[in-house]
């Protein structure tokens, strides 16, 4: 992956910000899941505590009727006119005992309850007291002594004396039942919910599974893996997705490699003008001296700009073969200082001092000899041409690594210019400044290629003695069995 | 008589620009347009060396190269697309000498064809024979015996051999082998004296595979032995 040297307009451009920040789908769905099996489940609850709730009141109140009517019986048949205190509170005891009731017996003005004293006169609803004075029986719901119960009420004309028998049944018992029935439809509740939840998350993840799948072909596409396809699901919705996909990557790829083949097979073309023009301009020297001056200064002008055209044409086929896949290295064992020594030779500059750690020496490499001379030669046109007057070529070594160096004392490369000073035709901004500065603006863009393909690093820094100008350095990996010689 | 170049280019404009340098640096140049024209001017009247640009219509570079070889050991230069593509490899296994990219200055084809034209180091000290065994060199004759019978090498293969041979059991580096038989000097291809080693083998050794003369040192470069 090689992100400075993606064609132009090919970046991962930032996503757009929705303006409110909304909860995501995966978010929403889990949400809507969990409500509606939380509505679902409380909805069957509710119903089923009501109508179990009913049920067992209806049964009760028909028990509850039953022993109430048994017990109103006896007391017709035990109550006398002269029964006393005592006799109306042993029927009442003993009916309370047998039926598990509060009987309650209203005689001439007094009450006889049972005990303990739960159920009194006082407890009585007073609708239910004026429906029985009126000769009607009644029964009614009413709380007693702090629990729910059947309040039923009969009027007793027998053996000379006229009675009001009350009962009250406690339905203490159906509470207690309908509560824990409440305690376990609300924990069903709320496992219901938390099962809907955990399948709408699973369901959304099942979903979201082929766009994770697009998402992370895009970015690889993105990153510059052109040949990336989506596998094609076996479902029938997706198949389409993917298919689509995949026909946008190939539509793609053969675009770029179009590009590609394109800037390459342009280039193959310039070959052959140039090589006449190249051998034209020559003979054309030959005769400089039978030029006028007017000729001679067009003729050096023609020859230098047929210079620059030979090195762009060069440069653009060298790189063009990275594009379009082709670049391969011939690798051959190097002395890297013996190696860098005559790069700097073959240049014949005198602006340039070789000055390599002593121990780097012996230090041998597998490198591709014409593009690591291109590399040092780049560099130190670059330090030539943006740089100042002296240029310092340095070979340091490390364990595993060996350092190339080339410092010049010119003004430096911008913090924010040193990534993409390696880019194509980015010659930066101050060299724009300085105007036609020659060379083709593929320099660097060669040596990040020419590196990277030997698996190295190259990057642009300070100098590190704090003085103004550049220092570019490249990194290339040595072998570990390669020892450098203590 | 001048040192006459057979150039064998289809496209007119670089033949006609490219046989005026050279006619500047005093060459005598016989043009050729095709494969089947450059071959029927050979046969005519064979030149001293020969310039073949490899993509050609009809009979390509490499036919035509290896058509001359079957008659001559002519010097031959080729005229590849790029440096790192195979035909720089197939050409000189088709026989070429030397090779250049276009484009490429006619003055530096110039210093490729008289490094061509060389004739082989005299040795010094007189010596005028080398032995290695079955394998004789005559150095002043241009003459190589293997067990008695005669070797027919092209220039090229003769002055590496003469090279290996004057320093026998010495190991000679690609760099130097360059240097001295092509005047390539350091950034030399070192394919061009593995391809002429391989050559070489298949005429001098027995078993080329194996090879009992021309030795290869591992990262190092060649030695010749007996």
């Amino acid at each position: 992956m090689r992100p400075r040297t993606r064609p132009r307009g090919w970046g991962v451009r930032p996503r757009p910000r929705t303006r409110t920040r909304r909860l995501g789908l995966r978010t929403r769905i889990t949400l809507a899941f969990a409500l509606g099996g939380l509505a679902l489940s409380s909805t069957i609850s509710v119903a089923t505590l009501a109508l179990t709730r009913q049920y067992l009141l209806e049964e009760r109140e028909q028990t509850s009727f039953t022993v109430f009517v048994n017990n109103g019986r006896r007391v017709r048949n035990e109550l006398t006119a002269e029964t006393d205190d005592e006799g109306r509170r042993a029927i009442v005891e003993r009916l309370g005992q047998a039926s598990g009731t509060f009987p309650l017996l209203f005689v001439e003005d007094t009450w006889t309850a049972a005990e303990p004293l739960v159920f009194d006169g006082e407890s009585v609803p007073a609708p239910l007291r004026e429906l029985v004075a009126a000769g009607t029986p009644g029964r009614m719901r009413a709380s007693i002594g702090g629990g729910p119960a059947i309040v039923s009420a009969v009027l007793i004309q027998g053996s000379g004396v006229a009675a009001i028998y009350y009962e009250a049944a406690p339905l203490n018992d159906i509470q207690d039942t309908l509560d824990a029935l409440a305690a376990i439809l609300f924990g069903v509740a709320a496992v219901t919910t938390l099962l809907a939840a955990a399948t709408g998350w699973w369901a959304v993840r099942r979903m979201l599974q082929p766009l994770a799948e697009v998402r992370a072909a895009a970015e690889s596409l993105a990153a510059g893996a052109l040949d990336t396809r989506l596998d094609s699901p076996s479902d029938a919705d997706l198949a389409s997705l993917s298919a689509s996909f995949n026909e946008m990557a190939q539509a793609l790829e053969d675009r770029i490699e179009r590009d590609n083949r394109f800037a390459s097979e342009v280039s193959h073309e310039l070959r052959s003008p140039l090589m006449t023009l190249i051998a034209s301009v020559e003979v054309l020297a030959n005769s400089r001296g039978e030029l006028s001056e007017r000729g001679r200064t067009a003729l050096d002008l023609l020859a230098a700009d047929i210079a620059r055209f030979k090195q762009l044409v060069e440069d653009l086929l060298e790189i063009s073969r990275y594009d379009v896949g082709t670049a391969a290295l011939h690798n051959e064992s190097i002395d890297v200082v013996e190696f860098v020594q005559q790069t700097i030779a073959s240049q014949a500059r005198d602006d340039v001092e070789f000055a390599p750690d002593p121990a780097a020496d012996g230090t041998t490499l597998s490198a591709d000899k014409r593009r690591l001379a291109q590399v040092v030669s780049n560099l130190i046109d670059n330090a030539a041409k943006y740089g100042g007057s002296k240029i310092v070529v340095g070979i340091e070594r490390k364990p595993n690594q060996v350092l190339l160096s080339v410092e010049d004392d010119g003004p430096g490369v911008a913090p924010e210019e040193r990534r993409v000073i390696f880019d194509r035709f980015n010659r930066g901004k101050l060299s724009r400044r300085r105007g036609r500065a020659g060379g083709s603006g593929l320099g660097l863009a060669l040596v990040a290629e020419h590196v990277d393909l030997h698996r190295g690093r190259v990057w642009a820094e300070d100098r590190p003695d704090g003085a103004d100008g550049a220092r570019f350095v490249v990194e290339l990996p040595v072998p570990a069995t390669e020892e450098a010689p203590s | 008589m001048s040192t006459k170049i057979l150039a064998v280019e289809d496209d007119e404009l670089i033949r006609t620009a490219v046989r005026l340098a050279l006619e500047d640096e005093g060459w005598e140049v016989e043009e050729a347009a095709s494969g089947e024209e450059a071959l029927n001017a050979f046969t005519r009247a064979p030149a001293d060396v020969v310039l073949i640009d490899i993509m050609l219509p009809g009979i390509n570079g490499f036919d035509v190269c290896r058509a001359i070889r079957r008659t001559s050991d002519v010097p031959i230069v080729m005229v590849t697309a790029r440096v790192d593509t195979h035909d720089v490899v197939a050409g000189l296994e088709a026989g070429a000498d030397d090779y250049l990219t276009k484009p490429f200055a006619p003055k530096e084809l110039s210093a490729r064809i008289r490094a061509l034209l060389r004739r082989a180091r005299t040795s010094e000290a007189g010596t005028r024979h080398f032995a290695f065994g079955a394998l004789e060199i005559f150095p002043e004759e241009g003459v190589v015996r293997v067990d008695d019978s005669e070797v027919h090498l092209t220039k090229t293969e003769f002055r590496l051999l003469v090279e290996l041979g004057s320093s026998p059991g010495r190991v000679l580096s690609r760099e130097f082998l360059l240097d001295q038989v092509w005047g390539h000097g350091y950034f030399g291809d070192g394919r061009l004296v593995d391809v002429h080693i391989r050559r070489l083998r298949t005429k001098i050794e027995s078993d080329p595979a194996n090879p009992r003369h021309v030795i290869t040192v591992r990262g190092l470069g060649y030695k010749l032995q007996g």
